[in-house]
């Protein structure tokens, strides 16, 4: 067996028919992966054998929740190469780890008008949690802006700091172009100029290795479940140093150190930021994800996705009638988002799907992006560790159904 | 390929007989499908006794939503606002003579949304929570 059957044969869900004879063909990653039997087996063997609230019993099952609660996390940041444990803290995902930062860190220390820095590309759950603080404490939002190749225009960059931002937000890895930023040299710049560094990390840490220390970011956010983890978890990795003086984010059980009915004293890093009984078996289950993607390793997912996006761009490519979106020759994340000619991406996506080919239809929570091109929508394909080349050909075949019906 | 995409629904969509726009007309209306980001505006000229005497639609969106978008002004022409106002969902996938699921009934009903906005005379960006059951 070679090794990409091997993988698909981990997953049950690839195993599926949409339809007698008709197998799924997954190409909807981006907007969440699919689960291996180690993730879903973990998740059910803790219910099955564990079950018990955390941090607070003293029996036996309340000892072995906390105990595999806690070692996930240790797994998620050795993963993602943080200094300590206390640096990662459990959130529902990336969205709520960006209302996290907003709320905790910006309600304290930003000031009227203030600029927090952001970009053209970002996904809503990057721009909303800003619109909102504008819109409370009266904070200025820029915007980098992307250049008409999908990349982010460096020199604007760099004329934008000379404005002294705060904070500059941006995602790792674009959900729509493919487009890989590069970090490292825009946290430098940033930090140059006085500024915090926030990256949305959703389709950046589920495919290649992200190491926040040398990337030398003060905020990284990810979600579980676009890494071969549950839904309803995700995490923030922060500077403790930043964290100690955040306030804290909601508030209840947990995450206090004493209650008084005048008032309380927040808990220790990183329980602070994790008010009420959390999502136990799901971060279990990201502890076990963090695991598979280990045990493949991270520089084989990626040499594997670089090599199928390169397939599947070169073929959608020579397709006539069809538009990619991003640029081409970029070392690109496996995301391609198309226009058909004539064609509504939701017909796109639906008579795709009557091959059992599931992609995304819409703008992919990327509305501004999508004015900024001036298209309302756009088909997305996207691929992960278990997609395979004769995917990418029944993704052609179908679409050439399509424009054949339409025709 | 599927179902839903029978020849009727591509016919309306390519060669739609209500696409346009009325300039002046006696009521507009337009509103988006915020998921698609389909977008539907829908003219129409009413005469003394309150039928509809014209009726035209413009915007952009996928084949169901502009498929049903023509079919639907294409059943209303001579009838009165009033009768508009009683339309429904059942009315709309009648017309359309297929079955949706749930995600896809929204492109099928923005039409319907619109036209029954503009029948009771609501006001552009004035919210108004329509009965479309």
């Amino acid at each position: 067996m070679n090794e990409i059957t091997r993988i698909r044969s981990d997953f049950p869900i690839l195993q599926r028919e949409i339809k007698p004879g008709v197998p799924l063909i997954y190409l909807d990653s981006a907007a969440t992966s699919q689960k291996p039997s180690l993730v879903l087996d973990s998740m059910s063997e803790y219910y099955a054998r564990h079950n018990a609230n955390i941090h607070r019993g003293v029996h036996t099952l309340a000892e072995e929740a906390t105990e595999l609660y806690e070692a996930a996390r240790g797994k998620i940041s050795k993963f993602i190469h943080a200094r300590s444990h206390t640096e990662v803290i459990y959130t529902r995902n990336t969205t709520e780890a960006i209302n996290l930062v907003a709320y905790s860190w910006g309600r304290k220390f930003l000031k009227p008008g203030d600029i927090v820095l952001l970009t053209e590309m970002e996904h809503h759950s990057n721009l909303v949690p800003w619109h909102i603080l504008r819109d409370s404490i009266g904070i200025e939002l820029k915007f980098i802006p992307v250049t008409a190749d999908g990349l982010l225009d460096m020199a604007e960059y760099e004329k934008l700091l000379q404005l002294e931002p705060k904070l500059v937000s941006f995602t790792h890895a674009s959900n729509v172009l493919g487009t890989i930023n590069p970090v490292q040299e825009m946290a430098r710049s940033a930090h140059r100029a006085g500024a915090l560094v926030l990256v949305d990390g959703a389709q950046s840490v589920p495919h290649f290795s992200v190491d926040v220390q040398q990337l030398d970011v003060d905020f990284y956010a990810f979600s579980a479940h676009k890494m071969l983890g549950p839904t309803g978890i995700g995490a923030l990795y922060g500077k403790r140093e930043l964290l100690e003086k955040m306030q804290p984010f909601m508030g209840g059980g947990d995450m206090i150190r004493e209650v008084r009915l005048e008032g309380f004293t927040a808990n220790e890093l990183p329980y602070k930021f994790e008010a009420g009984t959390p999502a136990i078996a799901e971060a279990v289950g990201f502890g076990s994800a963090v695991d598979y993607l280990t045990q493949i390793g991270m520089d084989a997912i990626h040499q594997h996705e670089l090599e199928i996006t390169k397939y599947a761009y070169s073929l959608l490519m020579n397709l006539p009638g069809v538009t990619l979106f991003g640029h081409e020759k970029q070392k690109r994340g496996g995301v391609i988002a198309f226009e058909v000619a004539g064609i509504h991406p939701h017909d796109v996506a639906q008579l795709l799907d009557s091959d059992g080919i599931a992609v995304r239809a819409g703008h992919h929570c990327a509305m501004p992006l999508h004015q900024k091109f001036g298209i309302p929508a756009t088909t997305r394909a996207s691929f992960y560790m278990y997609t395979e080349k004769s995917e990418i050909d029944k993704l052609i075949l179908g679409l050439k159904k399509v424009q054949k019906l339409f025709g | 390929m599927d179902d839903m995409y029978r020849e009727a629904i591509i016919e309306h969509y390519k060669n739609p007989g209500y696409h346009g726009v009325l300039e002046p007309a006696d009521i507009s209306f337009e509103d988006n499908n915020p998921l698609c980001g389909d977008h539907l505006r829908i003219d129409l000229r009413i005469d003394a006794g309150g039928c509809i005497t014209e009726a035209a639609f413009s915007g952009h969106g996928c084949a169901i939503s502009q498929a049903s978008a023509d079919m639907l002004l294409g059943s209303i022409i001579g009838k009165p606002l009033d009768e508009v106002k009683k339309m429904n969902k059942q009315d709309i996938l009648d017309l359309i003579g297929i079955e949706l699921g749930p995600v896809r009934l929204k492109c099928a009903l923005l039409s319907l949304k619109v036209l029954k906005s503009a029948a009771y005379g609501i006001h552009q960006g004035e919210s108004v929570e329509l009965d479309l059951d």
